[in-house]
């Protein structure tokens, strides 16, 4: 990897490394013909999907670091939903739904009893990943996340974060960015959006868990999404990574700028790309190229009344200063954009 | 090898024999003696290649169970009352599922108002949950159901709840004939599950199903309990061929060949009422005992056949189906559709109400002269109801009610039940 980041072959307009350009041990997952889409293609997530996108670089990745020993339990919502229609079903590893505030739980279930087969000397060392939404990790799957964490169980769980219950048509959940507007948000007060000074922020607290290892990802960056995941494979004990996945039922975005949305996110520092080993910042993705939050406000519905006749200009601040506070507690600034 | 122990420790050193491969615990009162006896033996090594997991609900417990059974691990764990009531969900998903995970629930009350004493109101609320439930009589049936329990569970890929007097049988100190290892190996293969979450064969469990066959599916769960109402008398069988004592099956009648009057009931309170009946047959009374040891599946036919020569039968029960009155009467009632039998419900023993011999023999000798309601409530004291009603008759304020009531007790030691 070093030798090829001082030749910098970045694909236009981006500052990712082209994957041609790469040797081939260290192309990504995805660009590897072995790669198991262990979510496969037929499913029903709508054009553009963020989360059906994470969950496949995810969990191939996943796949990739254990050899292909693993299985998956899985919260309930659109992940769920749209990946085993029954009688068809999009996962190509053992997988298990079973309901939406347990998933944690389930996972530690599983990783108990691969423990005392593998000590029985009857299975392999199988390992397992948790996966759900936001609404089943920061809502009501909190108890059996915040449960697994502090048992240290062995466990990655992966949040897939689209700021809302996209699934039941689009409310609110804990996860749900300020001024962002959804179909509960409205009765909150006079302004459409979600009230500043809720919600929160589950990476932090995972951190609180002094946990082995803490990452947030978006689907914009594929490379640096399997790293952590890799990563997170790599070590034992509980583990969280919490992706960003832009959902264009929910956002109001458009079907073509999923990717773009969650650049845009982490560009801003609206969202930070860190990783967190035993309650500390070990690393951040730089912000390259800082811009200001409006570039990712303005091309969402859930956020359109923010920039009518009148432009809401101390709610964009408020944003905005959010989106600081995350660059100065994050150091996401680079050095080249500082 | 006979050994004289609690009830909790019985069943704890029972679920051990049976070779668990995980257990959840998560304390409620009074099933906390069950796990933390099953932890000692983990801790000593009496029990190996056991995961003991310290949850934090009985949510996670049923969920952690769920993800170790569907794992292909033998997986227990116990609770009682409000932790049943707080898995709900994740108990109606075990079955559901088809997850042989066995339980037990140390029977208990459900508040509001709270109360830690035994009623059977926990595992009635989940009748309908799918599990596969059965009362333990003593302390020697509640060791022997759960070795049963997980044969049947695995046989049938059904979850099992195994009921027990919270206190009365879980507290209680009693001779229990502890049977050896090699006994149980005998009796219980290992586990070999139905699905498992195998990496080489990979499986969807828990996917969704829609109306196209959604009622299949549950129709399913129906027909494995209908099986289970031939597996559990063979069960009990096999158990006596190893263990040599009987245990367990649907049903059990005591005194009931020429009984005009039987009375119907489940758990620890058998035995009191089968003290009252050996006396009242002394003094003439034609009067029997139905135990009901299965409660789901329910046993119809043979509750009917137990009850085809009596003229009467009177359904005690721990339990109140608020706004109806019973409910395992409910089901006895449909056991004798069309046999043209006098039944009567009593509801007794809410909250850890003491049930006397000298109130069951008042209240059977009303029933054998036909005296009794439809719907009874035995020793309820009706000075403290009616004070109560007429207060709220009387004005709209009359604050929490249970807090009234108990100021018009008094001091608990002041009487003596």
């Amino acid at each position: 990897m070093s030798a090829l980041q001082t030749v910098k072959f970045y694909q236009t307009g981006t500052f990712t490394v082209g994957n041609r350009l790469l040797a081939q041990e260290d192309r990504s997952v995805q660009a590897n013909m072995q790669r198991t889409n262990s979510l496969n293609s037929g499913h029903r997530a709508c054009q553009g999907c963020g989360e059906a996108l994470g969950a496949r670089y995810a969990i191939d990745a996943a796949m990739n670091a254990t050899n292909r020993q693993l299985i998956a339990a899985n919260a309930t919502g659109c992940l769920e939903v749209f990946s085993t229609p029954y009688p068809e079903t999009s996962w190509q590893i053992p997988w298990i739904h079973s309901l939406f505030g347990n998933t944690a739980a389930v996972a530690t279930g599983i990783a108990a009893a691969i423990k005392v087969k593998k000590q029985k000397g009857q299975g392999q060392d199988v390992r397992v990943v948790a996966q759900g939404g936001d609404g089943g990790t920061t809502d009501i799957g909190f108890g059996c996340l915040s449960g697994m964490f502090e048992r240290n169980d062995d466990v990655l769980y992966i949040c897939y974060d689209n700021g809302g219950y996209m699934n039941t048509g689009v409310q609110r959940s804990s996860a749900t960015p300020s001024a962002a507007r959804t179909a509960t948000t409205m009765p909150l007060g006079p302004e459409p959006g979600n009230p500043f000074g809720q919600g929160k922020f589950v990476p932090a607290i995972a951190m609180a868990h002094e946990i082995p290892y803490v990452a947030t990802a978006t689907v914009a960056d594929l490379r640096d999404l399997e790293n952590k995941v890799t990563k997170a494979m790599s070590l034992r004990g509980a583990r969280y990574i919490h992706i960003l996945v832009p959902c264009p039922l929910g956002w109001g975005t458009a079907s073509q700028d999923t990717i773009k949305m969650a650049r845009l996110a982490k560009e801003t520092g609206i969202f930070p790309v860190f990783e967190a080993e035993f309650g500390e910042v070990k690393s951040a993705l730089a912000i390259r190229r800082p811009l200001p939050v409006e570039d990712y406000l303005r091309p969402q519905k859930r956020f359109a009344h923010l920039f009518g006749k009148n432009p809401a200009v101390a709610t964009i601040a408020r944003i905005q200063a959010q989106a600081d506070k995350n660059i100065r507690r994050y150091g996401l600034l680079s050095k080249e954009a500082a | 090898m006979l050994k004289q122990c609690e009830g909790s420790h019985a069943v704890a050193e029972a679920v051990a024999l049976c070779r668990p491969e995980v257990i959840c615990a998560y304390p409620i009162s009074p099933q906390t003696h069950i796990v933390e006896g099953i932890g000692e033996m983990v801790k000593s090594g009496e029990l190996k290649d056991c995961e003991f997991i310290n949850v934090e609900s009985e949510f996670a417990a049923m969920s952690v169970a769920i993800g170790s059974s569907a794992t292909g691990a033998r997986t227990y764990t116990a609770t009682a009352s409000q932790g049943l009531l707080y898995m709900v969900e994740a108990v109606y998903n075990a079955s559901g599922l088809g997850l042989p995970i066995v339980m037990t629930v140390a029977n208990r009350a459900i508040g509001a108002p709270i109360n830690i004493w035994n009623d059977h109101s926990d595992s009635l609320s989940q009748r309908d949950c799918g599990w596969i439930q059965l009362f333990a009589e003593t302390n020697q049936e509640a060791l022997d159901l759960h070795i049963q329990a997980f044969k049947l569970a695995e046989e049938l890929s059904l979850p099992v709840m195994v009921c027990m007097d919270g206190f009365i049988l879980t507290h209680a100190y009693e001779r229990v004939d502890m049977p050896t290892q090699e006994q149980v190996d005998a009796f219980l293969p290992p586990y070999e599950p139905r699905q498992v979450l195998d990496v080489n064969e990979p499986v969807s469990i828990g996917a969704m199903v829609g109306p196209e066959a959604f009622m299949e599916v549950r129709y399913l769960a129906h027909a494995k309990q209908m099986q289970a109402l031939d597996l559990i008398p063979q069960l009990a069988q096999e158990f006596k061929a190893v263990f040599g004592r009987e245990s367990g099956g649907l049903i059990r009648t005591y005194r009931t060949e020429d009984a005009e009057t039987i009375v119907i009931a489940m758990g620890s309170v058998l035995g009191t009422i089968k003290d009252t009946v050996d006396e009242m047959r002394e003094a003439g009374h034609k009067i029997g005992v139905l135990g009901i040891t299965s409660f789901r599946p329910f046993p119809l036919v043979e509750v009917a056949a137990a009850l085809k020569n009596c003229k009467r039968f009177v359904v005690l029960e721990k339990s109140l189906a608020v706004g109806i009155g019973g409910i395992v009467a409910t089901n006895v009632r449909m056991a004798v559709t069309g046999m043209g039998l006098r039944g009567y419900t009593v509801v007794a023993g809410l909250g850890g109400r003491a049930i006397t011999m000298k109130s069951l023999t008042g209240l059977f000798e009303k029933a054998g002269r036909d005296e009794l309601d439809l719907v009874n409530f035995l020793d309820l004291d009706w000075k403290v109801v009616n004070k109560q009603l007429e207060r709220e008759r009387e004005k709209r304020r009359t604050g929490p009610a249970a807090e009234a009531m108990l100021r018009d007790v008094g001091a608990v030691a002041a009487r003596n039940y």
